[in-house]
């Protein structure tokens, strides 16, 4: 956006400001998530830069932080770093539970959500859908209603409704289990709380879509299922993807409805970050961050690409 | 007109079939339906489970508000009582027997804690009132006035009558009074709470008033943003997008944990204030635990929000009206002024209305960040929910939360469309 040739010294003075406010508002959007990095490192328990850091001494630095996150919880902390040590870390190490534990809530919900998201954004984009808008309202609502009223409405409910499962412990028979304290029951708040992101995303991508390539595989013998799957769904999937994503984030990210749902075996990362920060704050914290953020540079990226493969599948070409 | 074209007007309706012989309008109305009902059987499951999961839980936590019966069901004597004697009868030896009849029920079923916790929501002190009666209640004989009394002076408190009273109801509106600092007086008026116990209309307003503040930030902040990535070339303006995106996508608990070590006293921001030598090192800023904290934390977790609603509409204003607007003689600043500001309107109010509307319920952030004079609504909800244990006034205080954010919501259907929603 270079300056028009007629522009007056005060318009050029004026742009300058305009930069420098632009970057001090970038500094502003970035420093949180940068700070923290090399503050992970800090030798000390301290959430600030000593001197000896600023003066880059080597011995400033220290992986103390991301040590104690990795023996937290385990029954041999000091042992030997073999097989056997990493063996319990597996298994006992609090912080590795709690990332078994997201990533399985993560996975699960997000495949709800996305199944159910993607059929229903293919219905709602159709030019015949009655009452699209209502609808769709409803389906938004989980972003728009207040977390702290969904968790409530969620931990009465949960608590009251009981499901069926099978058990095989001494044979075969059904139990009813209550949602409340359940993985199932995190898995539906969470897949809930994931379709709105899930609804955007694709009805984004489907109103991009060409709908004549349909009739094209039509006209060409394609039946419907088959039309869906070899033309349809390529060209959306970049769209479900990044859906999907969002909505494994937002699980990945949800602590208030694991905090009234989940019982005290459900740690999940969120919470125990919570619970960390809320108890006394230390700076491995600041090492869960650091990882977490690390993982949202990679999910960002993969987005990304997605976005512009997706770009480039329907033709719009960024200029 | 010409005689040729008259008959075929006439007669078009009747003469329009299909193959199979159906007149066309009617072939296409069952067509038309049958595509209809396709859509919506491809919307119905995820409207199932979202009725399910969602709205019906929602539902059920707000319809607390106006209903309670965890005193009702335990005391079905005194409730017959309350209903044979209205209010104002003396609390003759009939109604102390229904009460004692009553504890001696609550000792069996173990809900003296139960129903004393109704009461104790009007009259603060009476649970305990409740579970130590119960535990005597074997040893109660007649007259049971004289021994109940006897046993605690709590039983002649007439406010304790009254709350039993209208604790006997199932139904009731009194957790909506209390929500909006309002209660009943001694001959069932509805008044306002003495002035040190109201709390719910000033935290109702300084959520507002805060979320206005957070969206008038996000928006000033955004702005020259938003704007910034619309001019400059797609290439640059895709690497600087990333800037934005980031944040976004980076954990709410980790973008509040780095402010809350940011912002603490012996934090990064004072350290350089300091240094800079614009605070001396005993004055160092408090920005943490007060609402100062908060908005800055949310400015920062909701501005993306603004941004980007923002980019996507300053991105289809053609840069010729601007130009126009030059070379008829308008100053730079008139020209942003009269004519790209109005066009920048649809995304300033979808992303302020966006910002607005997530900003009334965020708890996260308050709660960690927030300290005493930085919580919202939805922390108090949170207390009322796990501390307190008023669940119907927490329901009443949601109830009310949810009623402004909802129409919010559909002011933002109005001039935005929910379809129109955007994320990156």
């Amino acid at each position: 956006m270079a300056l028009p040739v007629y522009a007056s010294p005060l318009e050029r003075a004026w742009r300058g400001t305009y930069l420098a406010i632009c970057v001090m508002i970038f500094v502003f959007l970035m420093a949180p998530i940068l700070i923290i990095i090399p503050l992970s490192f800090n030798a000390q328990p301290y959430f600030t830069f000593s001197k000896d850091m600023l003066e880059l001494k080597p011995e400033a630095y220290s992986l103390r932080w991301y040590d104690s996150l990795i023996t937290f919880g385990m029954a041999n902390p000091d042992a030997p770093r073999n097989w056997a040590f990493w063996g319990d870390f597996w298994r006992n190490a609090s912080w590795m539970q709690a990332a078994k534990n997201s990533v399985i809530i993560g996975v699960f919900a997000t495949l709800v959500s996305t199944v159910l998201g993607t059929i229903a954004a293919l219905g709602l984009t159709r030019p015949e859908m009655p009452y699209r808008k209502q609808i769709t309202a409803v389906l938004i609502s989980p972003m728009i209603v207040p977390i702290i009223i969904s968790a409530t409405g969620m931990f009465f409910f949960y608590s009251a409704v009981r499901v069926p499962v099978p058990s095989f412990s001494g044979g075969f028979h059904i139990e009813w289990m209550r949602l409340a304290g359940s993985y199932l029951g995190i898995i539906l708040a969470h897949a809930a709380l994931g379709i709105p992101f899930v609804i955007i995303t694709v009805t984004a991508t489907l109103s991009g879509f060409d709908q004549s390539l349909v009739r094209a595989a039509a006209s060409l013998g394609a039946n419907p299922r088959t039309a869906f799957f070899k033309v349809v769904m390529p060209l959306i999937l970049p769209g479900v993807v990044s859906g999907a994503l969002f909505a494994f984030v937002t699980s990945f990210d949800e602590v208030v409805a694991v905090l009234f749902i989940a019982n005290h075996d459900q740690q999940t990362i969120p919470r125990q970050m919570w619970n960390g920060i809320r108890e006394q704050i230390s700076p491995a914290i600041l090492a869960v961050a650091t990882i977490l953020v690390i993982i949202s540079v990679l999910l960002l990226t993969t987005v990304e690409l997605l976005r512009r493969r997706s770009e480039r599948l329907r033709g719009v070409t960024p200029q | 007109m010409t005689d040729a074209s008259a008959p075929l007007t006439m007669n078009a309706p009747a003469s329009l079939i299909t193959d199979d012989g159906k007149p066309l309008k009617a072939a296409l109305a069952s067509s038309l339906a049958v595509r209809r009902r396709r859509a919506l059987l491809l919307v119905a499951p995820l409207f199932l489970f979202i009725f399910v999961t969602f709205i019906v839980p929602i539902g059920q936590m707000l319809f607390q508000s106006v209903h309670n019966d965890s005193f009702r069901a335990n005391a079905p004597a005194l409730v017959e009582w309350f209903g044979q004697n209205p209010q104002g009868s003396e609390l003759d030896e009939t109604a102390y027997a229904a009460l004692a009849s009553d504890l001696r029920t609550m000792q069996q079923n173990r809900s003296a804690g139960v129903a004393g916790t109704r009461i104790n929501y009007d009259v603060p002190g009476t649970r305990s009132l409740f579970t130590s009666a119960v535990r005597n209640a074997g040893q109660l004989e007649p007259p049971y006035k004289e021994a109940l009394i006897a046993q605690d002076r709590k039983w002649a408190d007439p406010n304790v009558w009254r709350a039993m009273r209208s604790a006997s109801a199932a139904f009731t509106g009194d957790f909506f009074l209390n929500a909006v600092d309002l209660t009943r007086d001694e001959n069932g008026k509805i008044v306002s709470v003495p002035e040190g116990q109201a709390v719910y209309k000033g935290l109702f307003w300084r959520t507002i008033v805060m979320s206005l503040e957070i969206t008038a930030l996000c928006l000033i902040l955004g702005f020259p943003i938003a704007f910034l990535l619309s001019s400059v070339k797609m290439k640059h303006a895709m690497l600087l997008m990333i800037l934005v995106l980031l944040p976004f996508w980076t954990s709410l608990l980790v973008r509040t944990t780095s402010w809350m070590v940011l912002l603490q006293q012996q934090g990064v921001v004072n350290d350089i204030l300091v240094w800079l030598g614009l605070i001396r090192n005993d004055q160092r800023l408090e920005m943490m635990y007060n609402a100062t904290g908060t908005i800055i934390a949310m400015t920062h977790i909701l501005l993306p929000f603004t941004i980007l609603p923002l980019y996507s509409v300053m991105k289809t204003i053609p840069p010729s009206y601007v130009r126009a607007a030059r070379s008829l003689g308008a100053t730079s600043w008139t020209a942003f002024r009269r004519v790209y500001l109005p066009q920048t309107l649809p995304g300033v109010g979808a992303g302020g209305l966006l910002v607005f509307i997530l900003a009334m319920g965020y708890y996260i952030t308050p709660a960690l960040v927030g300290g005493a004079d930085g919580q919202m609504i939805s922390n108090m909800i949170a207390f009322h929910m796990q501390r307190s244990l008023n669940w119907s006034l927490a329901a009443a205080l949601s109830a009310i939360l949810l009623a402004i954010v909802l129409i919010f919501f559909w002011i933002y259907d109005r001039l935005v469309g929910i379809d129109k929603m955007k994320l990156g």
